[in-house]
């Protein structure tokens, strides 16, 4: 043993390292079967969007707001909280056992880790959306059968953005003592623009008016997307610096 | 050790958190087939040395090259490939499957024939019969030899342990010492953090005594007589308490 100063490198056998999208493949698939195996976030979720769409029709006096007004606001109300749940999950696991060490000593970009972790995540707020939007559709009687293809766009398009910002934030979060806490305080103000777009845009397919109406809203949620999937996966790196 | 064959070389590494430099320009370079045993008490700053070598931590000065490749925290993906980590922290999925947690990291460092580096991995600590159980079914101890399979089944160069003896009984420390063995013998260079002195220098070649960041102690195994050391050791131990 030496304290030496200039070695020249070792000529080691290279495996074939996964590139970005392969390890954010991984990962992903990582996740979801961890989800699959033990269904708690996902249910946790689903079963707060069906009481919190319980709760709402209970307090709804129908003869004050029209369904169709009041719809849009509830649903996406519960897609935002019900989201955040799989977001708090979406780090936890790699806390326990410090998993993360071992993913952060892969080696694979850093970037990789956040796209397979936010499309995880994605398919898991989708998920919840799959069984909560028809939900909605039968408490309010709410006449999805011409709108629902632009509707589940609708709803994609927010939950990419949702996903995008909360993925970022849950990395951000796990590491302190008041993650629950933090996590929706940091995300939610980010959250705004998407609910906002996301709200108006359904509340104009419900209520039947013109699709070009709603086109101008889901141009925010476009541009929202783009630019926070693209900036929340260069920043990602740095939040996980010690 | 020729500087030539180093498999890790780092320079007046530095760590600070908060102002206080928890590693304090530690220089080392450990070659292929060699061992350090480091040794210190607790809050030396050996886990943050070692968590430097792994790319985990970026330092605050200093650097840090694994087969000559620049290590940095969250880059160097080329030195990082050849870096095998086993922590006292098991760093597996408790709702995965032993081979699944072991697979899925042979799939991160790119292994051709995934399943076949866990099947080899799981059986080197002798754990292949517990394969398809879900590790928060397991032990503490086999959860232990699923995580070393887990850091060996890339075949690293550099393997760093911190603790690695932790929750193992008998068979699982005679498998992990059998497994280090083949790793030395196979050319890789190992980093072996221990408050256990007896398991240090059996397996090391060199030995470094670490104290509030810096290296007190560092020389060959051989240069090493085990109760003076172990003697020298204490006191430093008591020292800091």
């Amino acid at each position: 043993m030496s304290e030496t100063s200039t070695v020249p490198p070792i000529a080691f056998a290279k495996p074939e390292l996964p590139g970005l999208l392969r390890a954010a493949r991984l990962v992903a698939q990582k996740d979801l079967a961890i989800e699959f195996r033990t269904r708690t976030a996902y249910f946790s979720a689903l079963v707060f969007s069906l009481l919190a769409l319980a709760i709402f029709y209970f307090a709804w006096d129908p003869t004050a707001v029209a369904a169709i007004d009041l719809a849009p606001g509830v649903l996406w109300v519960i897609f935002t909280f019900s989201g955040l749940l799989g977001l708090q999950r979406s780090f936890g696991v790699e806390q326990a056992d410090r998993a993360m060490d071992a993913l952060l000593a892969a080696p694979v970009e850093r970037e990789a880790i956040y796209l397979g972790k936010a499309f995880a995540n994605f398919v898991f707020v989708a998920g919840v959306q799959a069984i909560t939007l028809p939900a909605l559709a039968l408490f309010y009687n709410v006449p999805l059968a011409g709108v629902w293809l632009p509707l589940v766009g609708i709803a994609l398009l927010a939950a990419i953005g949702i996903v995008a910002v909360g993925t970022l934030f849950s990395a951000m979060a796990v590491n302190t003592r008041l993650a629950e806490l933090l996590l929706p305080m940091l995300s939610l103000p980010f959250f705004v623009p998407i609910i906002t777009a996301a709200a108006q845009a359904t509340a104009r397919l419900l209520a039947g008016r013109p699709a070009a109406e709603a086109w101008p809203w889901l141009r925010i949620l476009l541009g929202f997307d783009l630019v926070f999937v693209v900036a929340c996966a260069i920043a990602f790196p740095y939040t996980l610096d010690e | 050790m020729s500087s030539e064959s180093a498999v890790v070389v780092a320079e007046a590494l530095v760590r600070a958190f908060d102002g206080r430099r928890v590693v304090d320009g530690v220089s080392l370079a450990i070659g292929e087939g060699e061992c350090l045993a480091l040794f210190g008490p607790n809050g030396a700053g050996k886990t943050t040395l070692l968590r430097l070598l792994a790319g985990l931590l970026a330092p605050t000065a200093g650097s840090c090259r694994v087969g000559g490749v620049p290590l940095r925290s969250g880059r160097g993906r080329e030195a990082r490939m050849h870096v095998g980590l086993i922590s006292h922290a098991s760093m597996l999925y408790a709702a995965l499957t032993a081979r699944e947690n072991v697979e899925f990291a042979a799939r991160m460092y790119g292994l051709p024939r995934p399943a076949d580096a866990a099947r080899r991995a799981l059986a080197a600590m002798r754990v292949a019969d517990r394969a398809d159980t879900p590790v928060r079914a397991l032990s503490r101890g086999l959860q232990q030899r699923v995580s070393i399979a887990r850091a060996i089944v890339h075949e690293p160069r550099l393997l760093l342990c911190d603790e690695p003896y932790t929750g193992l009984d008998e068979a699982g420390s005679a498998a992990l010492t059998t497994a280090l063995a083949e790793r030395r013998q196979q050319g890789a260079a190992l980093m072996l953090v221990t408050h256990n002195l007896g398991e240090g220098l059996a397996l090391a070649t060199h030995a470094a005594i670490m104290r509030r960041g810096r290296f007190v102690r560092h020389e060959p195994r051989m240069a090493v007589d085990a109760d003076s050391y172990a003697s020298e050791y204490r006191d430093l131990v008591t020292a800091d308490v």
